[in-house]
């Protein structure tokens, strides 16, 4: 086990943080998620260290709460999408023919629609809650898993030890996960944390947009939306959130680099 | 025929097959998802007969099929179709916007592409010393902020607590091109940073591949100018992949400018388009998702025709 570098360190550190937070967020918020506490726009205090919102709740709190649904749906929809865009994937590598063709041409298609305004053509007619944006969130994304899954278990279902499987007659489910996977797995996971901040970034500006996390749960992008008046006033309350997103976004990708860099070593890349 | 032009051809082909499943899949989400469509419009207190009504008036109860191919004979004539809250003509409505859009888009393009080929040219130059550093840097802090509070972020320092450009982007005819560049001054700069780290990024990545080439290396082991390697070898082959990464920014900068729209309020597609998702509009979603999509294809094609275009292999066959 090589020494553990700084960069992954600090990345690490603050994306557990943020997941102990997201966890434990009923013990740490001081007040409760839609607990009024003061004025409207109070300053930073002692009471209430980041101020209040719009309506006079504590901010730092609808922070903590916000946290917890932000990184609920995302973790939830980047499951969903890796669950499903890998085994699609690896399905269509290891078979190939008619139904690789198939499902390929489909993420195709489904690619050439931007995703925001696919999801936003869907939500017009769903009702926008949790579930149905976890769905249309990971359903969307997992084209993205798809194509890497796809081209990384290309590359591995031509190594003698698959042709080794298939010619003892192994079935294609114990050649994916047996066989694929475990060779596949550490792109995969690169990718599943740059998946993760994609989702972060996905919800917050659909929840922005009043079409994601519906009041009065709390979540990082309605959080901008709810105190987006307060700028005009130089209040910096709507900015916090960026804050957050940035920091998470960033710490991930730290982590995530690390991985790659860690693994692609074995395959003679470059380490570090 | 020449090669060239059966490849581009093909690839024309494929974009309107394309552009027509994707409408086939934009009819198909609003249409035929799980749950009662004037149900979801109207809300659940809706009586019977306005549920009715409204299905006949969105011609719920014919068959999808018929609903699909009316609606497209429509849109190939240019009729999008009339808005469900107020009745008013989606063509109508939509052309001043996307005049509107594509005028913010374009600002925001003129800036950034040559900025961003000038740091990644910068970037691949200086590989791995100082400039490249700042560079990657400052991608990911941008690629790391969603776009909506990017354009926040610099309302806050740059109009209110400098004043230096209005927080709204307000336009209206009449304005000169002077006043309009002012007024959307700030969107334009927020979409600049959202496209710019991805497009230095992927431009040094491009330009490092054909350096890092056989033959770049073999002209420069056989004597030629730096110069010389530059415009004779790298040149060519460079083109190509750099117009692709241009091309894809520009199509990820039309979808940015949904949500820098409504940041801004300014008047353009993609303000409409939210304003009318919330509203359950149906017909304006379909119209305004289906001219997203035909840009966003458009853009793609372009990309890959001028690649396959300036692909001097392609170009001088055996």
């Amino acid at each position: 086990m090589r020494r553990l570098p700084p960069a992954a360190l600090i990345g690490l550190v603050f994306t557990g943080l943020y997941f102990f937070g997201a966890i434990f967020a009923g013990l740490i918020a001081p007040y409760g998620m839609a607990e009024v506490v003061g004025d409207r726009w109070e300053p930073w205090s002692a009471a209430h260290p980041l101020g209040t919102d719009s309506i006079g709740r504590d901010l730092l709190s609808r922070m903590i709460w916000g946290g917890q649904t932000t990184i609920f749906v995302a973790t939830a929809a980047t499951l969903l999408s890796f669950t499903l865009g890998s085994v699609l994937g690896f399905v269509a590598a290891v078979r190939g023919g008619f139904v690789d063709q198939l499902l390929s041409r489909f993420v195709d298609l489904i690619m050439s629609i931007p995703s925001l305004i696919f999801a936003l053509a869907v939500l017009s007619v769903t009702p926008v809650t949790v579930p149905v944006l976890i769905l249309v969130m990971g359903l969307l994304d997992s084209t993205r898993v798809f194509r890497l899954a796809r081209a990384v278990a290309v590359d591995v279902t031509v190594m003698d030890f698959v042709e080794a499987a298939k010619l003892r007659g192994e079935r294609t489910g114990w050649i994916i996960f047996r066989e694929i996977l475990p060779n596949a797995l550490s792109p995969l996971i690169a990718e599943m944390g740059l998946r993760f901040i994609f989702m972060v970034l996905f919800i917050s500006t659909l929840s922005f947009l009043g079409l994601g996390v519906q009041p009065p749960l709390a979540d990082w992008g309605g959080i901008v939306k709810e105190n987006r008046e307060g700028i005009v006033w130089g209040v910096p309350a709507a900015l916090v959130p960026a804050f957050a997103i940035a920091t998470l976004a960033i710490s991930v990708n730290l982590v995530a680099d690390w991985i790659l860099n860690r693994t692609s070593s074995l395959k003679g890349g470059r380490g570090g | 025929m020449h090669p060239v032009l059966i490849l581009v051809a093909r690839r024309v082909a494929l974009g309107v097959l394309l552009l027509w499943a994707a409408s086939v899949l934009l009819f198909a989400g609003t249409m035929i998802l799980p749950g009662d469509v004037a149900q979801s419009i109207l809300g659940q207190s809706a009586t019977p007969v306005a549920l009715a009504n409204l299905r006949a008036e969105l011609g719920l109860n014919d068959p999808p099929l018929t609903r699909y191919l009316n609606w497209l004979g429509g849109v190939l004539q240019g009729d999008l179709g009339t808005a469900l809250t107020n009745g008013q003509d989606i063509a109508e409505a939509l052309g001043r916007r996307l005049g509107n859009t594509l005028f913010l888009a374009a600002t925001a393009a003129v800036i950034a592409v040559p900025l961003a080929i000038g740091l990644g040219l910068l970037a691949a130059r200086y590989r791995d010393r100082w400039p490249d550093k700042v560079i990657s840097t400052f991608t990911l802090a941008t690629v790391s902020i969603p776009e909506f509070l990017l354009g926040y972020i610099a309302i806050f320092f740059l109009s209110v607590n400098f004043r230096i450009f209005p927080s709204l982007a307000a336009v209206h005819e009449g304005m000169s091109l002077g006043e309009r560049l002012y007024a959307v001054s700030l969107p334009a700069l927020v979409l600049v940073l959202v496209v710019l780290g991805h497009m230095m990024r992927m431009t040094r990545a491009a330009i490092l591949n054909v350096m890092e080439s056989a033959y770049v290396e073999t002209a420069e082991l056989k004597g030629l100018r730096p110069f010389a390697v530059v415009a004779r070898h790298a040149f060519p082959n460079a083109v190509a992949p750099v117009v692709n990464v241009v091309m894809l920014n520009l199509a990820y900068l039309v979808v940015g400018v949904v949500v820098v729209e409504v940041v801004f309020v300014y008047p353009g597609m993609g303000q409409y388009l939210v304003d009318h998702v919330s509203k359950r509009d149906v017909p304006v979603v379909q119209a305004c998702g289906l001219i997203f999509a035909a840009v966003y294809i458009g853009l793609n094609l372009v990309a890959d025709i001028v690649s396959i275009v300036s692909n001097p292999r392609l170009r001088h066959p055996k």
